[in-house]
């Protein structure tokens, strides 16, 4: 596959001696519609174009990374795609995260988009700056381009043997037209994209550089705290502040909207300070308990007031005539993100302008939010991406960004905003709780002939994925959702919707498999080839890759072949990508315990073989840790669930091991941050349900029975 | 606010306090040592773990009064360069994802690494139970323990 990358001229942009001699290369990925120009320092900064790529006249390659790094490895992977079509000597290349840049497209880091997104404009930028290169090669020895060759760093003039380095033809590059058309390379020709290359900071991780948003120190800088309303649905009512203001190191104590600020000279202080506030609150909306909620399930699960997502057929008329009728309830709780580092910002507000630092996923839906509060044009802002100790969806919201900014312009300082485990915790912004009613109508010769799905959430809005298998596989089918809007807030958590609805409807198939006498591996492919010879309505998904991913997981795993352990199996696209997985259950002590998960993901092109595995192996621990024990319940509008000692997560001796595999096909890449969670939960469960003959109905599995014996 | 005098990474260090902040906070807020880090605040994660005489140690439960004349080691001294066996395990073995609870990782196995250069794999899951990864990077912490125990 090679392929001619077709880009506008005017997207590409070269810059010579900003940064004391080389080649600057600047792209607009905003589709500008400025022409190309040679530019010099003073005229830089008024055009649509970011200096993204730099060859210095030593040889170092720097690229700048403008997405958010939270563990997903992008900082790695973006420069090693760039220096795969560069032919860079991966040693000389340094990486530096970039600072928020509208001119960037899609600065943020969600939705396991950033690869997909990037692909074909990272491998553009390389190969436009080896064009230049082997072009000022070429006209120095006044040969050919086309006899000339690239490698580690250097051009090669093929036929006499001679050889510059990038950074001897640094300038020269940088006086070459910029072409209209690249050749990418092909992919056999790869020599870094599908390499395990190591994270590019390790080195500043492992020595404890101060890398993190809670790293930030600035002169004249003070610490605040927020006291938040304890439960979903009050306010505040009174404030008492003496007490508060008056303990050592204390600045000030002022409250805004629901929040009580107490400013000081140092953390320690202010966390003293904070808990000698007297702050009474009051209703001020639905005060809800878990208790309420599993009755409003119930309560949606029989409504007739459903919003339909899709229908296909004549489900009832399925219904009537099926030899058998399966009907099965699944329910996920709330859970909190918890990242390892809480919240927290640095905001300095001042009269000529704001400037923010710290971890978040959306730096530009920041900015924007924060010009629009303190009606400050958005060119007077800064933002500062500092690495982020884990996001999972927490800082796709940017509350914590706008407290920060707030208070200071309140204050009239710089200070650091720190939101502490408990108020993490207890913050809101979690993943929804929801409950599934599947049901499923069998013919007599067990082939499913009806399909229904209700999805019954606490602000999820569509708790289904309607155009997801098995759509497309069954005739007459039926996917609706009720929603209850509840103050407990809520946004995305790693694989959005997916994260339960994966493990439910996963569940079920093998359920339904189960009671149609067939085996759940066979049942899927059966499905799978009903959807492609007699398509019903539209899918998005692909049959084929589905498919390969499923028959190879079975082969790896040794699908109906094992005796002594017990496996189950799930397999679930999202993201644009497909992982299927099989979990190996065995008994000890009366239990079941997982010892294996394989997995097999197809996200097209890998990129980076370690940072790709990381992301297998961790969304899998992810997937299973939660799965088994995370939760988070409401008393009187209240989470239950405050911090680690009460809030469970996985520890090292509860994982079970992965095998992971990829698929080689060369298409290009998917996503891969979230997909490989959303299986997990369904593949350990019918592996549990293999071994014991029990359905895990509802998460956390480590409250079922099953592990508890009275 | 009582002085307290701590020998930190073979140095000493004055710090004007008050005698209960922990550790932690004195670490990051007024020695501009960072490196440790703040999780849980209550002794759960193990992020914010310290050496206190070569013994793993969480920071943000431990009173600056409490530490005296121990020798405190924080993940920026336990080697000049980060060439610690450990560290050299966590580069080798490509254990970062998000890497905030690295440096309390590294700390904790360090010190299980001085007192049981060759533990067993359960010795190594026992020490390690204190530490949370919420991007699940275990396997590899795991993996590179064990390589780290073959060098040392």
């Amino acid at each position: 596959m090679s392929t001619l990358n077709k880009t506008s001229r005017r997207d590409f942009l070269k810059i010579s001696s900003l940064t004391g001699g080389g080649l600057v290369l600047g792209f607009s990925w905003f589709g500008s519609d400025a022409a190309p120009v040679i530019l010099n320092s003073s005229t830089v900064a008024d055009l649509n174009f970011n200096s993204y790529l730099s060859i210095a006249t030593d040889g170092t390659i720097t690229i700048l990374s403008p997405n958010p790094e939270l563990g997903q490895n992008v900082m790695t992977s973006f420069p090693m795609i760039v220096a795969d079509e560069l032919d860079a000597d991966w040693n000389k290349v340094k990486v530096m995260q970039a600072p928020l840049d509208k001119k960037f497209d899609r600065q943020l880091t969600g939705g396991s988009g950033a690869i997909p997104h990037s692909w074909k404009r990272l491998r553009t930028a390389g190969a436009t700056a080896r064009y230049l290169l082997i072009a000022a090669a070429a006209k120095k020895w006044n040969v050919d381009a086309s006899e000339c060759t690239a490698e580690n760093s250097f051009v090669i003039h093929t036929k006499t043997g001679n050889k510059l380095s990038y950074g001897e033809l640094a300038e020269d590059a940088s006086k070459i037209t910029v072409p209209a058309d690249v050749q990418l390379k092909n992919r056999k020709d790869f020599k870094l994209i599908g390499k395990a290359i190591k994270n590019v900071e390790n080195k500043n991780i492992i020595t404890g550089k101060g890398i993190f948003g809670l790293d930030v120190y600035r002169d004249g800088m003070v610490y605040a705290m927020i006291q938040r309303p304890p439960a979903f649905g009050t306010k505040i009512k009174s404030v008492d502040d003496k007490a508060a203001k008056a303990m050592p190191g204390i600045i000030d104590v002022v409250t805004f909207k629901n929040n009580v600020a107490v400013v000081g000279k140092s953390t320690w202080e202010v966390m003293k300070a904070r808990k000698v506030l007297k702050v009474e609150y009051e209703k001020d909306g639905n005060i809800e308990s878990t208790a309420d909620h599993n009755q409003l399930f119930t309560t949606m699960l029989n409504s007739d007031n459903a919003q339909v997502r899709r229908k296909d057929g004549d489900v009832e008329t399925a219904f009537k005539n099926a030899a058998k009728v399966i009907t099965s309830e699944y329910q996920c709780p709330f859970l909190p993100h918890s990242p390892m580092e809480p919240m927290n910002f640095f905001a300095d507000v001042r009269a000529d302008g704001v400037e923010l630092i710290g971890a978040t996923q959306t730096p530009g839906s920041a900015l924007t939010q924060v010009s629009k509060l303190l009606n400050i044009p958005e060119d007077k802002i800064n933002v500062t991406i500092t690495r982020l100790g884990g996001g999972f969806g927490r800082r796709l919201k940017f509350d914590f960004v706008v407290e920060a900014a707030e208070l200071s312009s309140i204050i009239k300082k710089p200070v650091k905003l720190i939101w502490t485990k408990e108020d993490d915790m207890t913050g809101g912004s979690y993943r929804p709780a929801v409950r599934y009613r599947f049901q499923a109508a069998l013919d007599a010769s067990g082939n499913l002939i009806g399909y229904k799905l209700r999805g019954a959430g606490i602000n999820v809005g569509n708790s289904t994925r309607e155009n997801n298998f098995p759509s497309g596989a069954v005739d007459n089918l039926l996917i609706d959702t009720v929603d209850h809007q509840s103050p407990i807030t809520t946004g995305a958590w790693r694989a959005p919707v997916t994260n339960f609805l994966a493990y439910a409807e996963q569940s079920f198939i093998d359920e339904v498999a189960h009671a149609a006498g067939k085996d759940p591996v066979q049942f899927r492919l059966e499905l799978l080839q009903k959807a492609r010879t007699n398509k019903v309505g539209t899918i998005n998904y692909n049959i084929d890759r589905m498919e390969t991913v499923i028959k190879t997981v079975a082969e790896k795993s040794g699908w109906g072949k094992k005796k002594d352990v017990s496996l189950g199996f799930s397999v679930y696209f999202s993201h644009q990508s497909y992982v299927g997985q099989v979990a190996e259950a065995i008994m000890k002590d009366g239990k079941p315990v997982i010892k294996k998960i394989y997995a097999v993901s197809d996200c097209g092109e890998v990129i980076n073989k370690s940072g790709a595995l990381q992301q297998v192996m961790g969304a899998i621990v992810d997937g299973y840790g939660h799965a088994m024990f995370g939760k988070l319940s409401f008393k009187e509008g209240a989470p239950e669930q405050t911090n680690y000692h009460n809030y469970r997560m996985i520890r090292m001796k509860e994982i079970p091991e992965v095998d992971a595999y990829f698929i080689d096909n060369g298409i290009d890449p998917t996503g891969l941050g979230e997909p490989a969670l959303p299986p997990t939960g369904g593949a350990v469960a019918n592996a549990i349900f293999k071994a014991t003959g029990i359905r895990l109905k509802q998460q956390p599995f480590v409250d079922e029975k099953l592990f508890n014996p009275a | 606010m009582p002085v307290f005098t701590l020998r930190i990474n073979g140095k000493e260090y004055k710090t004007d306090v008050a005698a209960d902040t922990p550790l932690l906070w004195v670490l990051r807020d007024h020695l501009g040592l960072v490196g440790t880090k703040y999780g849980c605040g209550i002794a759960q994660c193990g992020a914010c773990t310290v050496h206190i005489d070569g013994n793993p140690v969480r920071s943000c439960t431990l009173p600056v009064s409490a530490v005296k004349t121990a020798k405190v080691t924080t993940i920026e001294g336990l080697s000049k360069d980060g060439d610690h066996p450990v560290q050299l395990a966590w580069d080798e073995i490509d254990v970062p994802q998000c890497g905030y609870c690295q440096a309390g990782q590294i700390m904790t196995a360090a010190a299980l690494l001085k007192r049981n250069p060759k533990p067993t794999v359960q010795q190594i899951e026992d020490a390690m139970h204190g530490n949370l990864c919420r991007c699940g990077a275990y396997h590899r912490i795991r993996e590179a323990i064990i390589s780290a125990s073959k060098k040392i």
